[in-house]
């Protein structure tokens, strides 16, 4: 187990230089200077300019720029300054990763509770009403997209009903974040619904489901505990990455209700080609989404015992 | 049974949007009902997007910046709504030749952290500005000064730190000398990057950038960054504009569709714009409280005179294309009458607008443009483009552009779209540009030289058209060369007259803001560059 970890590990490294290089290299391509960019429709002075972009190494080839970067970052913890503001990027990512934590778990939560509860729901009735009417209302959820059920959201809770702020103004109250993780929450939780459905329908028939029965066990144990366990496998997996995805923000929906999250953060640094503020990001998002890939194949061994790491 | 659950959402849907309109605006509230008590220390809210830069005078470049540090700074002179000249922290700026200026200052002014204004904080500040070293991005401001060229020379190291033409007379006056004669060079001096800065930038301009001392109508109170910024009245303050509120929360929004429902919601007291989304709705949702009115920006199409097509073009064909555009027709329609179409190139509310340049190249004529194009040898290729950024919501503009002239004259005409607004300025500046580009133009002093001077002359530093014409820089030279404002002034517009003879680039609208306020708040006035007067704003108790 411990080696497998430490292998795992070891193998972020490579993974870890070859997303912030192509990442890099991508805003490299893009056409357009973070620096000129400062002055708009009117032309900056030529020496202020040169004196910019020489600050922040813009002169430089780009993989003398990049290996810079990356030493900076990982022997002083340095994520560089963002051009425009001249704030240090730890900054900018500790003012982002906050907002977009808050929302991410108001949404995980929701669509974890909600998403495995109707999931089971409907697994142990399947075929029958209880199924079918769950499965529209998840269809329903993947289809619609997201900025017309947030715009749905608005319309009727905060303007016609007046139950919520249209917008969240302070992104440290979960009563404002309430509908926004809703919003976000509704398209994951459809598909935890339908895995954890289909899983729960195809295992109820499983052998030991029905040693289970036979033992006399009551219900609520052999669904709770010996069902669900094994059952969990492709909701676990599918939850990990979205772990990633929500992290990483979510820009339709940040823009909708106004949150200063990561995903705008990410939006705005890249149409001002703001290479170190991008980076910065990504490289977080890069680990969390490594860290939530690893928590999930080792939640494997925990919750089957038949996976062994060695 | 999925198509009766979702048929009823969309019925939900179209029954709550029917409601929404049809309870719009009943409760019209008057939006300067002057009977309404005010709350002389009411602070008010107001939407703004995270600053760019820190909050230096000379470094702030974009609307989110510029409107902090006018609230925060206040400079030797400023103008009234006709573009007129008044003294703030100047007592007088006089001059013989238009070259020495010699500026007195109100003695008594202070800067919020107590420490006195004078002649030093102001020549103190503009030398740091002006040192590349020092890398504010409005630095080049300063290149009318004599001296800069030795302070921020094109190329090698600097070889002065101060400029020579700034001269300390005593604590209340100082004098500027220019390299050449400038008649309207204090209307430059209403810009923010001429304010004056306390000792205490010098010691850290970097953390100044982040909590600003300044001299206006307000002290700096914090900044949350993304958040908000807060500011509050500074009663010690002698200037004629005196906030009448108790101080302005700068809140930020992700975009201009949330504010405007926050605005509704009663989360935020003034807007500076509205989303077009909510163009159709907002004078039936506000009342008495939408704001229409036109700022000093003009939105032109300019052909990229250092391509094949346009080199050496007749002017007579650009006059053909500008008259094959129904200006009209596009602001009410496409535009949802958020322009007002453009009858020159100096934009209203500047000193030296003419609203009739005695030319009817601005009309919509499509027999007379086919025949100037058809005079003048026809448009090269007999197509064009016209580059804009897409990130900008210019396409259906453009689309509408583009269709009027084919329709007139049978030009094929096409958008050249690029992804964001960075990628458009890159092949600006690379000489990129296929055919013809969008620009705009906003105003950075209030003086008709600044949409001509700075934009056609042929070394201009707006100019990325490559437009170069001797007569142009002729009359320029003359103009810069006047005795007086005043003759400056008429010199420039007559210049304007004689514009239609060069057609450096093809005027097709003025801005307007349209934005709107709450029902705390009352005497929201926009100024020239569209943004709101914030002293003026009173708050209802």
């Amino acid at each position: 187990m411990g080696r497998y970890v430490a292998r795992r590990l070891l193998q972020m490294i490579p993974v870890f230089i070859g997303t912030t290089l192509l990442i890099f290299l991508m805003v490299y391509a893009l056409p357009g200077d973070p620096v000129r960019g400062l002055f708009g429709d009117k032309a900056g002075s030529p020496q202020v300019i040169a004196a910019l972009r020489h600050e922040y190494g813009l002169d430089q080839p780009i993989l003398v720029q990049y290996w810079n970067y990356m030493k900076d970052m990982i022997l002083h913890g340095d994520f560089g300054t963002q051009i425009a503001s001249g704030r240090p990027v730890t900054d900018v990512l500790g003012d982002a990763f906050p907002v977009t934590f808050r929302l991410a778990s108001l949404a995980f939560a929701i669509e974890v509770v909600l998403g495995i509860a109707l999931g089971v729901a409907a697994g142990l009735r399947a075929g029958r009403f209880t199924d079918n009417a769950v499965l529209a209302v998840a269809l329903l959820f993947i289809s619609i997209p997201v900025f017309v059920l947030g715009f749905i959201c608005k319309l009727v809770f905060a303007e016609q009903l007046g139950w919520l702020e249209p917008n969240v103004n302070d992104s440290s109250d979960y009563g404002q974040l309430l509908m926004p993780a809703i919003v976000l929450a509704t398209a994951s939780l459809a598909y935890v619904t339908r895995l954890t459905r289909t899983s729960i329908a195809e295992n109820r028939r499983a052998d030991y489901v029905r040693t289970a029965i036979a033992k006399g066990l009551p219900k609520s144990r052999v669904v709770g505990v010996h069902l669900m366990r094994n059952s969990m496998i492709p909701v676990i997996t599918y939850l990990g990455t979205d772990i990633g995805a929500l992290m990483g923000g979510a820009v339709v929906t940040e823009g909708l209700f106004n949150i200063q999250g990561v995903g705008l953060t990410i939006y705005q640094s890249i149409v001002r080609r703001e290479g170190t503020t991008l980076v910065g990001l990504v490289t977080v998002l890069v680990l969390i989404y490594l860290l939530a890939n690893l928590l999930v194949d080792l939640l494997y061994a925990v919750l089957d015992p038949r996976i062994r790491y060695a | 049974m999925r198509g009766a659950k979702s048929a009823k959402w969309v019925a939900i849907a179209a029954v709550v949007a029917l409601a929404a309109t049809a309870c719009g605006g009943s409760d019209s509230d008057s939006g300067d009902d002057s009977n309404a008590a005010i709350d002389p220390n009411g602070k008010f809210s107001i939407e703004v997007g995270e600053p760019q830069n820190p909050l230096q005078p000379a470094n702030t470049m974009e609307s989110n910046g510029s409107i902090v540090t006018k609230a925060l700074f206040t400079g030797l002179v400023d103008y009234d709504s006709t573009g007129k000249i008044e003294m703030m922290n100047a007592q007088s700026v006089d001059t013989t030749d238009n070259k020495t200026f010699t500026v007195k200052l109100k003695p008594g002014w202070k800067f919020h952290d107590g420490t006195p204004v004078t002649a030093e904080s102001y020549v103190k500040a503009w030398n740091w500005a002006a040192a590349p070293a020092n890398k504010q991005t409005n630095s080049f401001w300063f290149s009318d000064i004599d001296g800069y060229a030795d302070v921020a020379p094109e190329k090698g190291k600097a070889k002065a730190t101060e400029m020579k033409g700034l001269k300390v007379v005593d604590d209340n006056t100082f004098t500027i000398t220019l390299s050449t004669p400038l008649p309207y060079f204090v209307y430059k001096l209403g810009y923010e990057v001429f304010s004056p800065l306390p000792e205490s930038f010098f010691k850290d301009p970097k953390a100044a950038g982040e909590k600003p001392v300044g001299n206006g109508p307000y002290k700096f109170v914090s900044w949350d960054h993304k958040k908000q910024i807060e500011v509050a009245r500074n009663d010690d303050y002698q200037g004629p504009n005196k906030a009448k509120n108790g101080g302005v929360i700068f809140k930020n929004y992700t975009n201009l569709e949330t504010a405007y429902e926050d605005l509704k919601s009663g989360n935020v007291d003034v807007l500076r714009q509205l989303a077009p989304r909510d163009l159709p709705v907002y004078k039936q949702d506000l009342g008495d409280r939408a704001v229409d009115q036109a700022y000093s920006a003009v939105q032109t199409i300019a052909p990229a005179f250092y391509t094949k097509q346009w080199k050496g073009i007749d002017p007579k064909v650009i006059q053909g294309l500008s008259m094959a555009i129904d200006r009209k027709t596009i602001t009410t329609t496409v535009l949802q009458g958020t322009r007002e179409p453009a009858t020159g190139w100096v934009a209203k509310g500047v000193l030296g607008y003419q609203p009739d340049l005695g030319t009817d190249i601005f009309t919509y004529d499509p027999a007379k443009a086919k025949a100037l194009i058809k005079e003048g040898g026809g448009v090269p290729g007999n197509k064009i483009s016209i580059q804009f950024n897409a990130d900008g919501g210019h396409k259906e503009w453009v689309e509408a552009v583009c269709g009027s002239i084919t329709k007139a004259t049978g030009v094929a005409c096409t958008g050249d779209s690029k992804a964001d607004f960075q990628a458009d300025l890159d092949a600006r500046d690379a000489q990129e540009v296929k055919s013809m580009y969008r620009s705009g133009w906003v105003l950075d002093y209030p003086f008709n030289a600044n949409f001509l001077r700075d934009l056609f002359g042929t070394n201009s530093s707006g100019n990325q058209s490559g437009f170069s014409n001797p007569e142009v820089d002729k009359l320029i030279k003359e103009a810069d060369a006047a005795k007086t404002q005043d003759e400056s002034e008429k010199l420039y517009q007559e210049l304007e007259k004689k514009l239609p003879e060069y057609m450096p680039s093809i005027p097709l609208w003025y801005y307007k803001v349209n934005a709107g306020f709450s029902e705390k708040v009352t005497g929201v006035k926009y100024a020239q560059d569209g943004d709101p007067i914030l002293t003026g704003v009173q708050v209802k108790k």
